[in-house]
Order: structure tokens, then sequence, then C-alpha cells
């Protein structure tokens, strides 16, 4: 089936099955690689994406659905909080594989949308749901809490 | 565009005949040597005619840093701006690229900045050397007057910037042994906030990983495979797996290992595959369940199959306990671990005019080359690899069987040989996979006089062998033992009397692998616990027990001794207080670790984790302590949650909700210290792990008075947040 979805501002037309994961559309149709496949199951936050602005797991996120919302992926963060929180993740050097830190950073960026100041239980609580095999836990807490202060400064 | 995702072609003709390059790298006798064109020389490093230099590395990068780490080498001896150095991975070449620790192309074991050390700085000194030296000819100088500062050549008032010397530096001979810096001249070596090169396409979604690779025509392949280890495939009906939008073919794989599904994307080859009925003929497979199979191991370990410790046996060591005031007896159970990275493990094969080229984050090009080479008949040389980034790998993307690769390759040729084939593991594929940290069972007897001294110490251990029946059992088994299976006991540095450690092989069809620290995954968890243990028992300061056995004039044992004080002074250790130690000595590094947690209703919190490493040099110091964070996390998550278990030879957990790993909740502080040394510097993608979990151990025992033998921690009783 065809479907008309918008990505990062720009609509696209894609083919997909219904019942396709927007992951799948976003990775394999349309060769937008930053949003992660890590579980399938909702359960790792690598493939976080925003819906009108919320994070949510893009492989329990159907195609039909997704052509309700706004999708923004990593790709297109590009708000004042994203450039904050990638630029403390830079200045961190919060990464080591990498391979999950789309995710972590979408979700960041929710956390520091909706709470410019959270607190380290804001900050577990919110960022529970995605994981890092890496562990790099210690600093991403610390570049939330720096990006949360550039956003203040 | 960034250089590390430039395909290996589009390298080659980049830097092709006519660009006036400097690149230096080994020649055909591995000497280093000058060229201006990469299509004769495998380099080290490149520097281009408008002054870029690319570093090439040898080593992939799986999160632990070799992309910064090999990069500050190269930079350090070329004085290069390191903002503007570029990266890029080496193509697959034995020759060249090999780990000099291994004498093959491969990652692993720590080893990446141990055995490059010497090599990248001597390509970055030559570059340096050659550079100057035509400098010094073009504007007619003393070679002595010329200095570098940040990519720059300078004398008086000329001033130019690498490329213009390029092309005449290539034409010179390279001196035999260039003059390397002294470590007082260090500027990027041991600097605390070097930025890392990954960083920037690692927070943009730009990187590439495997998974994100793709090529015109590629077809997507998934695989089902057998539910019990060692079942195959004696018949598949498609049927419904052909009502799946997207599905082109279903074809049993040549070894009989399961049936291979292709489809026009990942989702539809993952749905079509989940829609395969196969039936398996299962009388080689491992049919029994976990219980079963630690039944089996109590059985094993109580006669020991090989004596790892020469000269004295468990028998002969355990005659001592008759004299002891104290015996201390304990057994220790660790469970099948999966590595699960959090990219599942993939890769692509395409077809190109003289062979193939493998898309991978790729561990061990020495391995995977002549596997692909073998199922497509070609030669190893025709099989290109390029490498990208890998999301995690922990041990599983080093496999002496190269286990998915070969799928990939077996896939490749079903469909033809004329198409492209991606081949992606789903999580539950990755957690159902095997190749998994080897169960194993520790027992130890301890005698200790009524002074508290260790009178002897009779261990025991059945785990499966890692190496045997591999490609590497001839490197790493010797008289029947398999070093890792006793690695971090048998040659532990403490100086025990009456030391004698049997060995008992594991026999099961679950294929295993090393784990992130390999063998003292266990063994440091089982020494460091029964050291606590001996501490508790006869009234000693845990750590002050630890130095008492060890010999400061030896090296080794000083600089073990060293991680421990520091770990004690840095944490503020006090003699009594409730909080845990241990310490370690893997992948030729040092560290030690105090854990300080907190426990509410039977609640568990892991607070804060103090480091102490030793590990020679500190190239990075920044990339160390990312290392020490990451292992003790990655430790952690095992330690406390983690395990795969068997019932009826299937196992039981699927991904990440049955399988659970460390979350942002339950990370601790962790506080690093980096002991200062001028030895040569060891890994440490390692090293932390070992000793992380008996150090929560023991932490858990001083405060609450239990001590947990049996992991994961989790079926304690015990909760943890």
């Amino acid at each position: 089936m065809q479907y008309e979805i918008k990505v990062n501002g720009k609509t696209q037309k894609v083919e997909a099955e219904p019942g396709t994961p927007l992951l799948w559309v976003l990775r394999d149709e349309l060769d937008m690689t930053g949003t992660k496949f890590g579980c399938g199951v909702a359960s790792c936050g690598a493939c976080t994406v925003h819906l009108d602005g919320t994070p949510s797991r893009a492989c329990q996120t159907f195609i039909e659905d997704a052509v309700d919302y706004d999708i923004t992926t990593i790709e297109g963060a590009e708000t004042k909080v994203a450039k904050a929180v990638q630029e403390a993740w830079r200045e961190e050097d919060v990464v080591q594989c990498g391979y999950c830190q789309s995710g972590q950073i979408m979700s960041a960026i929710g956390l520091l949308t909706e709470n410019p100041s959270p607190s380290e239980e804001d900050i577990n609580s919110y960022m529970n749901g995605n994981a890092c095999r890496c562990a790099t836990y210690v600093r991403i807490k610390s570049a939330i809490k720096r990006a949360s202060d550039k956003l203040e400064a | 565009m960034t250089a590390t995702t430039l395909s290996r072609r589009h390298f080659l003709q980049a830097s092709g005949a006519g660009a006036a390059a400097l690149v230096i790298g080994l020649n055909a006798k591995g000497a280093l040597a000058a060229s201006t064109s990469a299509s004769d020389i495998n380099p080290f490093v490149r520097i281009e005619a408008d002054g870029t230099v690319t570093a090439i590395l040898k080593h992939f990068e799986m999160g632990q840093g070799t992309t910064t780490g090999l990069t500050t080498l190269i930079a350090e001896e070329l004085d290069a701006d390191w903002n503007k150095v570029a990266i890029e991975f080496a193509p697959a070449d034995n020759s060249k690229y090999a780990n000099l620790l291994f004498g093959m192309q491969g990652t692993g074991g720590s080893t990446a900045i141990a055995n490059s050390y010497m090599q990248y700085r001597q390509a970055g000194a030559a570059a340096r050397q050659l550079l100057i030296e035509a400098a010094a000819k073009m504007w007619k100088v003393p070679a002595a007057d010329i200095r570098i500062e940040n990519s720059i050549l300078m004398n008086g008032n000329n001033k130019a910037h690498f490329g213009e010397f390029a092309a005449m530096a290539a034409k010179m001979p390279v001196p035999e042994k260039p003059a390397i810096k002294e470590p007082k001249d260090f500027r990027l070596i041991g600097k605390a906030d070097l930025p890392r090169k990954d960083s920037h396409g690692k927070t943009d979604g730009t990187a590439t990983f495997a998974i994100d690779v793709k090529v015109p025509g590629m077809v997507y392949a998934a695989i089902k495979r057998s539910p019990r280890f060692g079942g195959v495939v004696t018949s598949f009906d498609a049927s419904d797996a052909k009502d799946v939008g997207g599905f082109l073919d279903a074809k049993t794989l040549p070894n009989n290992a399961g049936v291979v599904v292709f489809a026009k994307n990942t989702w539809a080859a993952f749905q079509a595959r989940d829609a395969l009925t196969v039936e398996w003929d299962f009388s080689k497979a491992e049919s029994r369940s976990s219980d079963q199979i630690s039944a089996d191991m109590k059985t094993v370990i109580e006669s020991p199959e090989f004596n790892t410790r020469k000269g004295i046996t468990n028998a002969q060591s355990e005659e001592k306990l008759g004299m002891a005031a104290k015996v201390v007896e304990q057994s220790f159970d660790f469970p099948f671990l999966a590595h699960a990275p959090m990219e599942p493990v993939n890769c692509v094969i395409e077809p190109t005019e003289n062979g193939v080229t493998v898309h991978d984050g790729c561990q061990f090009p020495a391995l995977t080359q002549p596997v692909v080479a073998q199922v497509l008949g070609l030669k190893p040389e025709q099989v290109t690899i390029n490498t990208v980034y890998a999301g995690g790998s922990f041990g599983r993307r080093a496999n002496p069987t190269s286990d998915y690769h070969l799928e990939a390759a077996m896939a490749f040729a079903l469909l033809g040989k004329s198409k492209a084939v991606k081949l992606v593991w789903s999580r539950e594929d990755d957690i159902h996979g095997g190749y998994y940290r080897p169960v194993a069972r520790h027992q130890a007897k301890i005698g200790v006089d009524k002074d508290g001294k260790i009178l002897n110490w009779s261990h025991k251990i059945a785990a499966k062998s890692i190496m045997k029946g591999t490609s590497f059992e001839a490197f790493a088994v010797h008289d029947g033992v398999d070093h890792s299976s006793v690695e971090g006991i048998a040659d532990s540095l403490y100086g025990l009397p009456e030391f004698a450690v049997g060995l008992s092989d594991v026999q099961t069809p679950v294929p295993t692998l090393w784990w992130r620290s390999v063998g003292h995954t266990h063994t440091a968890y089982a020494i460091e616990s029964l050291m606590d243990m001996v501490a508790s028992e006869t009234g000693q300061d845990p750590i002050d027990l630890r130095l008492s056995l060890l010999d400061k004039s030896d090296t080794k044992q000083r600089r073990f001794a060293g991680v421990m004080e520091a770990a004690r002074d840095k944490s503020g250790w006090k003699k009594g207080n409730k909080r845990g130690f241990a310490a370690h000595y893997s992948f030729n590094t040092y560290v030690a670790v105090v854990a300080d947690i907190s426990v509410q209703d039977d609640t568990v919190h892991v607070d804060e984790v103090h480091v102490a490493v030793d590990c020679g040099v500190a190239i990075n110091p920044d990339v160390i302590r990312a290392q020490m964070e990451g292992g003790v996390g990655y430790a952690l998550g095992a330690i406390l949650h983690s395990e795969i278990t068997l019932s009826d030879g299937e196992v039981d957990q699927t991904n990440f909700p049955d399988y659970p790993t460390l979350r942002i909740n339950e990370m601790p502080k962790v506080n690093v210290h980096i002991v200062t040394s001028n030895e040569a510097p060891t890994g440490v993608g390692e090293p932390a792990v070992p000793p992380t979990g008996p150090a929560v151990a023991n932490a858990i025992f001083a405060v609450t008075g239990k001590r947990i033998t049996d992991l994961p921690m989790i079926k304690s009783g015990l909760s943890f947040s």
C-alpha cells in the first residue's frame, strides 16, 4: 500500500505493507538509518523518534498510524533543545559504540523539552527505557545536566 | 560525508595514481616505507596534497575508543592538528595490518593500543621526519631548524602545511628507526580532554554501522535456526511465509543449520521467517535443561581432568586441611551469558567485479575473509572487507567460526551470487543464538591457621572450553588445558601456598565464546569473594590480607598492590567499614574496586564505585575513564540480572524484557583514578569487568551478611534498584 508520512517537515510517499513498523519504513525505504533497531519490542529505546514532539518507539508505531503525526528523527533534530543536547553529548564524550545514542538523544530532547531542569530522579525515570550496553549512563546523566545548564543560561 | 563513511573503493579512487599524497606503511619486507599512492602500499597514515591527514586504523571501533587511541599515536608524532585528522578503517590485509600480539588482523583481548603503540607512533614519526626533510630541501634550511605546530611546518618566515611537501617526501627513503618523541614532549598522549574522534557522527545519526548499509538490488535475509543447539533441518514448509508481503524465497542452508528467508526488506524477512514451519533432527542436539547441566557439572567438578598448576594436585593441597584452625569452603555457580550488543549482528555481502565485498563491523578480518572465501570458492584476497562502526561487540563479533559471515555467505551463494544480501539477526536471534559466556562452577577449600594465615588453597573449576574444537585450539590449549577456563586464578598474582587448581571440561553442544574479559568473568568473582571470606572469617582487613600475599619486589605484584593502595586511599577506605573491595589483574592491566551500596528492605542499590587502574602510559585518560565506567556497568548488569537458561535444550529467554541488562537508574557513580605509570600501555576495554562483581558481592556481604555465590544476584532473594 502507499502511505504519505511527514518526516522532518517533509511529506514523503512510501510503499509498505499495512502493519509495517515505522522503524523499517524509515530505515529500509527512506534510507534514514539514524533511527536504530535494537529489540523490536519497545524495550530498548534505540528506535526512539518524536511523534508530534513526543518520544515514541518507532518499532511499535505502525505505518498506518504514523500518517497521523509529524515525525521527527535524529536527522531532523534541530530545535534549540536538540542542539543543546547534541552539543552536551559531544562535550561530555558520551558515546562509545554509539548505536543506542540516537535513541538516547531523542529521549533526552523529549525530557528537556518537557522539563528543562530535571532532577536525578527525573532523569532516571524518563531515560529508563533507553538501554545502553556500553553503559554510558554516567555521561548521559552529565550531558543531560549540561544541556539543561546551557538552556537555562 | 566523513572520511569514515567512505568505502574502500572510493578511498582507492580518491588516493589513486596522480594524487600527490604521502602514505606511510609497511612494504613487502615488513619495513616502514613511503609512497605517493595507497595502491601500492597499505598505509597507517596518508597525507593528501591539501594537507589532510588520515589515520588508517587496523583495529575496528566497537566503542572501546581505538579510533581515538590509534589516531592519537599518529597525530602525536606528526604534531598534527587533532581536530583536522580524519580516520578510516583499514582493509583486510594480514601482511600489513596484523595485530602484532596475534600474528593476524583482528581486535580483542584488550590489545589494540598495546600492540599498536610503537607501530603507529613510528609511522607518524616517519611521516614527520620525511616532511621536515622535504621542507628543509625546499627552503634550503637545516632540518633541525624546522618545527611543526598543528600540522604547519615552520622556519622563520617560511610556513606551509603538510600537503606542500607530501609529494616530495613520498620519494624519500624512510629512516629505519624514525626518532619518536620523549614522553616529556607529549602533547596529545595523556591529554585529559582530547575529544573522541567518533563523537560527532554518533550524535547526529550519520555514523554508518553495518545494519545501515544499503547497496543497489540488495535482498534482505533472516534465518530460522534450530531451537536446540546442534539440531539440523529435515524439512520445512514455507506456505504461510509466502503470504507475507515482500517474501521472495526460502531455502535450507547447505549445512542444514537453518532455513534462510529472502525478502524485500528487513521486516518482511523477519515476518516470513517467523511464519516458517521447520522440522528438525535433534539427535545430536543439547536437550538437557539448565538444572540437569548444573547437576552434571557438580559431578564432573569433583574429579578434575586437568591439574592446571603443575606439581600439586587438589588432593595434595587438601592434605593441609587437617592442620587448619579454620576451613573456608565455598562453591560458586555462573550462568551462560549473551553478549547482547545493541546492534544485533548482521552484515552485507555484495558482488564485485573480482569477488565480493563484506560490509561489516568486522572484528576479525583474518577469520572472516577465509571463511567467506571458502564458501564462495574465492581466494581470500577476492573478499574485500569494508569495516564500518560496530554497535558493540563485547566479544560477540570475534568468532573463530565467523558464524554470521558464514551464514551470510551461504545465503549469498543460495541466491546465485549475483545479488547483494544483507543478513540481519533479530534480538530474539541474538538471545537464542548461543556463543555465550560458558556456564562455570567453582569449588574451593581453603585452610587457615589460628593466626589467619592461609595454609592451602584447593580450587576446582568446571567450565565449557571456549577454544577446544576451534581454529584457536592450537594457540590457546596446552596439555589439554584451555587457559581461558582458568585464567585469573591458575595464574593469580597472589602468593598462595599449596595452591592447586583442577579443571574439568563441561561437555555441551551449546556454543560458547569469549565475553568481555573471558574467563576472568568468573574466576575473579570466585577468587575475590573467597579472599573476602578468608578476611572476614579471620578478622582481617580484606585489603591488608591481599597486600600480605603480594611481594613488592616483583614488578607485577608491586603494580597490583599499587592499585589496591590507590583504591583504598582514594575511596577513603577504613578498616571495618561496610564496603566491598576486590582487585584483579587481567589483560596486563591492574584494577582495584571499592563498591559502596545502600540497602533498604532487601533492595540493594549500588551507589558509588571507586576504580583504580594501572594500564601503563595513559594515552587517552578520558577513554580510559569511559572504559572503566562502561566496564563497571557491563559487569553490574550481568551480575545483578542476566542469565541464559535452557528448558529441554531450548533457551528460555527471548529479548530484553526477560534478559534484562543494566538501566540508567541502576548505574552507580564511578570515580576513576588512573595510576601514573611509564610502563608500556596495556588494554582497558575488559579489565574493569572482573573486579566489579566481587566488589559488589563483598559490599552486600559487609552490609547484609549475605554471601551471594549463585549468579545472577537476583536469584538471592534480594532486589536491585
